[in-house]
């Protein structure tokens, strides 16, 4: 009797240990998650100018007006080029490709070993490649091409992965109906795949909103409003970075401003995003 | 009372299917006449979804497959020049688990008859009626023609992948244990469909269900290990089978 009541208090407060640490660990991650979102929003508050986010931009007032319209092309150019090839690239990789075919097992090294190189790396690629052989120079252009690529292969697994994920049953049910190949994967396959191919649209977002290295070599650090593609300017994630390397105490200021900025559009985007994922998935259902 | 014999619409014959190097089907001949319901009975694994999905070349999908021998549509050869949409459109299939697409139940029907090529919204809308009609599932669904085929229950589900298949107007339909996945009441629903359906199409049915195939089929087919043990009437295989394998199956002694 006795060593049943020990063995189960015993169990209590290995329990209770386990539940501490969920919640310390929970805790902490809260703490630490709202405590930089607040020490953003806080001092960029302080600093908010709305000179400073809709202002020319000048030495005297370090605007980002121009960074926030680069920033925006930059996301729709990017994605425009990156998307699509990802998206037929995923539907080869699990749809057409034989199972044992070599060229695939070499693609998928590829986008593998890909998907885990810095992206410094990329920026380096991309100003050699897209800025100095091919004559593009420090432009929107090299920067969406170098970005572009280094997105290709986080966008085809997760595509691949969505696309995997649609039941056989579905496209049985295609095929048994005389459907072709290409009918059944845009028709049913991709459509039934379209939540898990948004959500790798929006991460790539996230992405293309948060790189600097890359950018700092292709896209290039000139503070103005980029007249054409051909043109360097600077997305908001760069402006940060600059402001704050060159721009002292004030540069840290419109850092500071920027960063909550860049938060507010993170989060506008999720929202929007969330309610297109809802509309499209709702669309295809009802 | 006799009747005149019913024009041959399906021939297997000497038939060996592989996947890689596992034999599943040996030396297979079968022939389904036009109109009558064809059940395929046997124990599980012994071939009775790959003979079934070889009558539309759905096994092309899979890889390792491949077949030698002959079958036959209607005397022509659907591995020789027919096309595989075509053979599909005329051989239509209901799986085991109802596979609505994610779609609403009007775009599942017009599915098929969007895939060859009908586009008027009034030529659909008809066919799409017509077809739930045929499928007795047009007063149940019909004010929710617009609502997700996933909404509505699996036996209902069931009748609607039949009233899909049927939307292309098919001449044969197979179906791979249609109801086993169903409730009684939907089951019986579902034979009373095929009996009436029987004057209009040609059905192969695989069956896991004794009862089922007593009821509803002309013709049966024992498969064991990949072999068609017995084929003929249903009543005489049910009444007097030939061989002692097939008397201990459908008497529940093995499978
Ligand atoms: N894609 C495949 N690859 C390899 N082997 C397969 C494949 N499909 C089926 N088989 C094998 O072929 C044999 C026959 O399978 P089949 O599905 O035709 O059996 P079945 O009679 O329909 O069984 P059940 O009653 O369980 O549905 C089985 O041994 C199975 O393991
Ligand atoms: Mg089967």
């Amino acid at each position: 009797m006795i060593g049943q009541i020990k063995m189960f208090s015993m169990k209590n407060v290995a329990s209770v240990t386990l539940r501490s640490l969920v919640y310390v660990a929970m805790g902490l991650t809260a703490i630490s998650l709202l405590g930089i979102l607040s020490y953003i929003l806080f001092n960029g508050v302080k600093a908010f100018k709305w000179s400073l986010i809709f202002g020319k931009f000048s030495s005297a007032n370090p605007s980002m007006s121009f960074s926030i319209v680069t920033t925006c092309v930059m996301i729709l150019l990017t994605l425009l080029i990156a998307v699509p090839i990802s998206i037929f690239c995923a539907v080869y990789l699990t749809e057409y490709a034989k199972r044992k075919n070599i060229f695939v097992n070499w693609i998928r090294l590829a986008t593998e070993t890909l998907a885990g190189i810095p992206s410094i790396v990329f920026g380096l690629f991309g100003a050699i490649f897209f800025g100095t052989v091919m004559g593009f120079g420090y432009s929107i252009l090299t920067g969406c091409l170098t970005v572009a690529i280094m997105l290709l292969p986080v966008i085809i697994r997760q595509t691949e992965e969505a696309v995997k994920s649609v039941p056989d049953m579905y496209r049985e049910g295609s095929y048994g109906l005389g459907a072709s190949k290409l009918r059944t994967v845009f028709r049913i396959v991709l459509p039934s795949a379209m939540p898990g191919i948004l959500s790798a649209v929006i991460l790539s977002m996230g992405r293309i909103i948060g790189e600097t290295a890359a950018l700092i070599f292709t896209l290039g650090t000139v503070a103005q409003l980029p007249g054409g593609l051909l043109d360097s300017s600077r997305t908001l994630a760069v402006h940060m970075y600059i402001s704050t390397r060159d721009g002292g105490a004030a540069g840290r200021e419109v850092a500071f401003l920027t960063g909550a900025v860049l938060i507010v559009v993170i989060l506008c985007m999720n929202i929007g995003a969330s309610y297109i994922g809802g509309k499209v998935g709702k669309d295809f259902e009802n | 009372m006799l009747k005149a014999p019913k024009p041959l619409k399906i021939r297997v014959e000497d038939m060996n299917l592989y996947y890689d190097s596992f034999q599943a089907l040996i030396n297979v001949n079968l022939d389904v006449l036009t109109n009558e319901i064809t059940a395929f009975i046997g124990p599980s694994g012994c071939g009775k979804s790959t003979l079934l999905k070889s009558l539309n070349r759905m096994n092309d999908l899979i890889e390792s497959c491949r077949i030698t021998g002959k079958i036959t549509y209607d005397g022509e050869d659907i591995y020789g020049k027919m096309n595989v949409s075509e053979l599909r459109k005329r051989v239509g299939m209901v799986f085991q688990k109802p596979n609505p697409f994610p779609m609403s139940v009007y775009d599942n029907i017009a599915y098929g008859p969007r895939t060859h090529g009908i586009k008027k919204k009034k030529v659909l809308d008809q066919i799409v009626e017509e077809s739930l009609q045929n499928a007795a599932i047009w007063d149940e669904l019909k004010d929710r023609l617009k609502k997700s085929a996933l909404a509505i229950s699996g036996g209902q589900q069931q009748r609607l992948c039949i009233a899909r298949a049927l939307a292309i107007k098919p001449e044969v339909i197979l179906l791979d244990e249609p109801t086993s996945a169903l409730d009684p009441i939907s089951t019986t629903k579902i034979e009373d469909l095929l009996a009436e359906l029987k004057d209009r199409y040609t059905i192969v049915i695989v069956t896991h269900n004794m009862g089922q195939a007593a009821r509803i089929s002309d013709k049966t087919a024992f498969f064991l290990h990949g072999e068609i043990v017995e084929f003929g009437r249903t009543m005489e295989i049910f009444s007097k089978p030939k061989d002692k394998k097939t008397e201990d199956y459908i008497t529940g002694r093995f499978g």
